[in-house]
């Protein structure tokens, strides 16, 4: 599917020669890659091959050495200097992060509405409503004035996709959405990124869930090292990796 | 004779309460405070420096020093003299300013990393991210040490004594000196110190449950 698109649309991401060091180790080493609307990228690999790193260099939260990256038309620079570029990015790129990142101090209504009205200036009873719609989508309508502490995991990591829902993105980023929740609460979060696969949201997940990697995504990209060592349909990827690396990875998490 | 040693103190309580209440009047000086706080984790080289000058010093040197630098050692630059009540007052606020900016410093960068990256991830900029979501959280988490830093502050006004300020100290000191009733006197003068700052105690922990009821 997207050798298809590639030709005909605008790619919403296109990195190349992407490299990022922390002191001396070289996390991101010439990623080149392109992403193009309504695909769903999973990105699998080993924990510390730079598999978040990536994709947080996507919104601007990690900063890179060298090479070049172009989000929705925003080209954001090396080393953080596109201050009005990340602004920008930021407000059409929504993230969903491991730790779910609510905010305690306000209730789960006014966690879905802070952005929408601050951001996009939305007054707040079309905020209200609009994150009203948002909640029953992710199936918590009935949690809305709670805080997040009230809520389980699960519950609080579908407030955080309402809530980046929300400013309307165009592009979704999830950092291990599902690795803080306990197992029983995990298919809940699975299921309303599902749905929103479904709904042509473009995706780039980075994620432990091989079941759900190969259910829902387009393409697969396996990092290895900062590297990306193999990338394909899921089908090809999961069931014959080409590359050895990417075949003992996937021995050691097929296995249980 | 006896009943005047018990019932001295409330004038000189005024003293202590007037201070006090001058202090808070000052609230824009504890805005500064917090100013100090938030520069020291600026950024910014040229606003972080003065910063951690002003915190090094000021905690660094003794409160009693201050006052006494502030009354008697000031007028020496300023070509005047000071009014002793102001000089004192001026040395708490610039002593528990030090120390405040250090409990808005620790407030601040209590708060987890991801706070600040969600409400930029949403587009927020970073003012409205420190204004919406690193703030509130990291004032709720200030209230207890910076009542603490009240109850110091307005115990610290005993030291104003020493240059002559007719609190309460002083005016024990002068009761005592004409009928020589110590124990008493010094009583009676803990006594008015706590009943200022446990009504203070009490208030704040109100403010804290408050603060906190959302979490």
């Amino acid at each position: 599917m997207s050798e298809t698109l590639n030709n005909t649309t605008q790619p919403i991401v296109r990195m190349q020669q992407l490299n990022k060091h922390f002191g001396s180790l070289h996390v991101l080493n010439d990623i080149d890659l392109t992403i193009v609307p309504g695909e769903v990228v999973v990105i699998i690999g080993a924990s510390g091959s730079g598999k978040s790193t990536l994709i947080r260099c996507i919104n601007g939260l990690e900063e890179f050495q060298s090479g070049n990256l172009v989000v929705d038309n925003n080209e954001l620079l090396p080393h953080g200097k596109s201050t009005q570029a990340l602004q920008t990015i930021r407000t059409e790129v929504g993230m969903v992060f491991q730790q779910f990142n609510l905010f305690p101090h306000l209730s789960v209504i006014d966690n879905v509405t802070l952005a929408p009205m601050k951001v996009r200036g939305l007054s707040r009873d079309d905020a209200v409503s609009n994150a009203k719609r948002l909640l029953d989508r992710v199936g918590i309508a009935d949690q809305a004035d709670k805080y997040p502490s009230q809520l389980s995991g699960g519950q609080q990591q579908r407030v955080a996709l309402a809530r980046a829902l929300a400013m309307e993105p165009r592009l979704m980023l999830f950092d291990e959405p599902t690795s803080a929740l306990d197992p029983e609460m995990i298919g809940e979060v699975l299921d309303a990124m599902r749905e929103l696969a479904k709904e042509g949201m473009t995706m780039v997940i980075v994620t432990h869930e091989m079941g759900f990697a190969r259910e829902v995504a387009d393409r697969v990209i396996f990092i290895h090292k900062g590297e990306i060592t193999e990338q394909g349909h899921p089908e090809k990827l999961f069931d014959s990796p080409q590359h050895e690396r990417t075949q003992s990875f996937l021995a050691r998490v097929l296995k249980h | 004779m006896v009943g005047g040693v018990w019932v001295y103190p409330l004038p000189a309580a005024g003293y202590s309460l007037d201070a006090t209440y001058l202090i808070w009047r000052l609230g824009h000086w504890f805005f500064y405070r917090h100013i100090f706080g938030l520069l020291r984790i600026s950024r910014l080289r040229w606003l972080r420096w003065p910063a951690i000058i002003y915190v090094e010093v000021f905690r660094g040197t003794p409160i009693l020093v201050q006052v006494l630098f502030i009354f008697y050692g000031l007028p020496q630059l300023l070509g005047g003299p000071i009014n002793a009540l102001v000089a004192g007052i001026a040395a708490i606020a610039v002593n528990s300013g030090a120390y405040i900016s250090e409990i808005v410093r620790g407030g601040v960068q209590s708060i987890e990393r991801g706070q600040g990256e969600a409400s930029l991830s949403l587009g927020l900029s970073r003012t409205q991210a420190f204004r919406y979501v690193i703030w509130p959280q990291a004032f709720r988490r200030m209230i207890p040490p910076l009542g603490n830093q009240g109850i110091i502050s307005i115990k610290d006004t005993s030291l104003f004594s020493v240059i002559g300020v007719g609190e309460l100290v002083r005016q024990g000191q002068i009761y005592i000196a004409t009928t020589f009733t110590a124990l008493e006197v010094y009583f009676m003068v803990a006594l008015m110190y706590l009943a200022i700052t446990w009504t203070l105690s009490i208030i704040l922990r109100q403010l804290e449950r408050r603060g906190l009821a959302g979490q």
